[in-house]
């Protein structure tokens, strides 16, 4: 029980934490926070229900007035923008990323990063697209296409994401528990 | 941990949170509601009204937290002016500037402790039945307490970057880091259980 807390805890800090730290650069030069691959963390290492949990809370922070999002962004305003199907999103994404990694038995790297592809950017763009569709008083297709530059960039984060869970498995046997 | 609570004291940090977070959400409804760019423009100008009352130190802290919304109008003004449907595009750009500045506002006017305090009030049916909402509070706590200790980590892994490699910080300090942070829940973990746990029964009110 402690533990649990603890790590929903600690993993709603890294997810601000990633949010915080300088961006770093992909290969193309582009520019990228890792908030987004901090939500796939969540799902791949602590599975479905903690992961969700651990953004959950990490939303009701930034909710409750603290600029925990990327470029020191929060308080109710957050969920004001047209980017708040991508909050709502969040714990969604880390539940399937979870859910996905906890059933599905094959080499970790792979399925963490299939998990990530599917929760972090399938079902969070799902989100995404609709909640900018509604505040921007757009279709679905027109929503969509505004957000397609965004797609590489998590696509190559799920994969990240993927390789980093393999990474904490072996240096950390233990704590990835989506496989406990 | 630096909240978004405007340091500037207004009337309407004086204003219980409950009331403000209310009025924000009635308010919110309405404007979502709202179709008419005249109607919507009002709106904004009494958004505006309310924003200058916290005097000029105020409005311009609040005026930049609304460059987010500048790439969206950008791309409303580029979209509806190609498009020709003017009006539909300055309904959307009124109300996306009206919504977020209030919320903005109610943000800007509350202490966290205030916010925290309303939050405990809308857990409080959860109390009555049964369910403790200890483990929140101290989550909450934790989170607050260990997210600059990880970003301060993140620095220092990205720093150790720097001095090793002449290529820009990669995604590769991102699995220490979050191994930190499990390492970091295992001894919170400990002390918890070393405190007596979560099992511990508080005196019900």
């Amino acid at each position: 029980m402690e533990r649990n807390l603890a790590l929903i805890a600690l993993f709603a800090a890294l997810i601000a934490a990633l949010g915080l730290i300088p961006k770093f650069t992909l290969a193309f030069g582009v520019p990228i926070t890792a908030q987004s691959m901090g939500v796939m963390l969540c799902g791949t290492v602590l599975g479905a229900r903690r992961g969700a949990l651990a953004v959950l809370l990490f939303l009701a922070l930034v909710a409750l007035g603290l600029p925990l999002l990327a470029g020191g962004r929060g308080g109710l305003g957050a969920f004001a923008t047209p980017s708040v199907g991508f909050l709502i999103g969040f714990p969604v994404a880390a539940f399937v990323t979870g859910l996905i990694v906890e059933r599905w038995r094959a080499g970790l790297a792979s399925v963490a990063a299939v998990a990530s592809l599917v929760g972090g950017v399938v079902v969070l763009y799902a989100f995404g697209v609709v909640g900018m569709s509604l505040m921007l008083d757009k279709s679905i297709p027109q929503a969509a296409l505004l957000v397609t530059a965004f797609i590489p960039g998590d696509v190559i984060k799920a994969i990240l994401a993927g390789l980093i869970t393999a990474g904490l498995a072996k240096s950390r046997p233990s704590s990835v528990l989506s496989r406990g | 941990m630096i909240s978004l609570t405007s340091p500037v004291e207004t009337w309407a940090h004086r204003v219980p949170a409950g009331v403000k977070l209310a009025a924000l959400s009635v308010t919110t409804v309405g404007l979502l509601a709202l179709q008419s760019p005249g109607a919507l423009a009002l709106a904004l100008a009494g958004v505006v009204g309310l924003t200058l009352t916290g005097g000029p130190s105020f409005a311009r802290a609040a005026a930049h937290a609304l460059k987010i919304l500048l790439p969206f109008l950008l791309l409303i003004a580029v979209w509806h002016g190609v498009t020709g449907q003017i009006e539909a595009g300055m309904t959307v750009a009124l109300r996306l500037l009206a919504a977020l500045a209030l919320a903005n506002f109610v943000t800007m006017t509350t202490r966290l402790s205030d916010m925290v305090a309303v939050a405990a009030v809308l857990l409080a049916p959860f109390r009555r039945l049964g369910l403790s909402t200890r483990a929140l509070e101290l989550s909450v706590a934790l989170v607050v307490r260990f997210t600059p200790s990880i970003a301060r980590k993140g620095g220092l892994l990205a720093e150790a970057w720097r001095a090793r490699s002449a290529r820009r910080t990669g995604w590769q300090i991102i699995m220490p880091l979050a191994a930190t942070a499990l390492d970091d829940a295992d001894h919170v973990a400990e002390a918890l259980r070393a405190r007596g746990g979560l099992e511990t029964t508080e005196p019900t009110d």
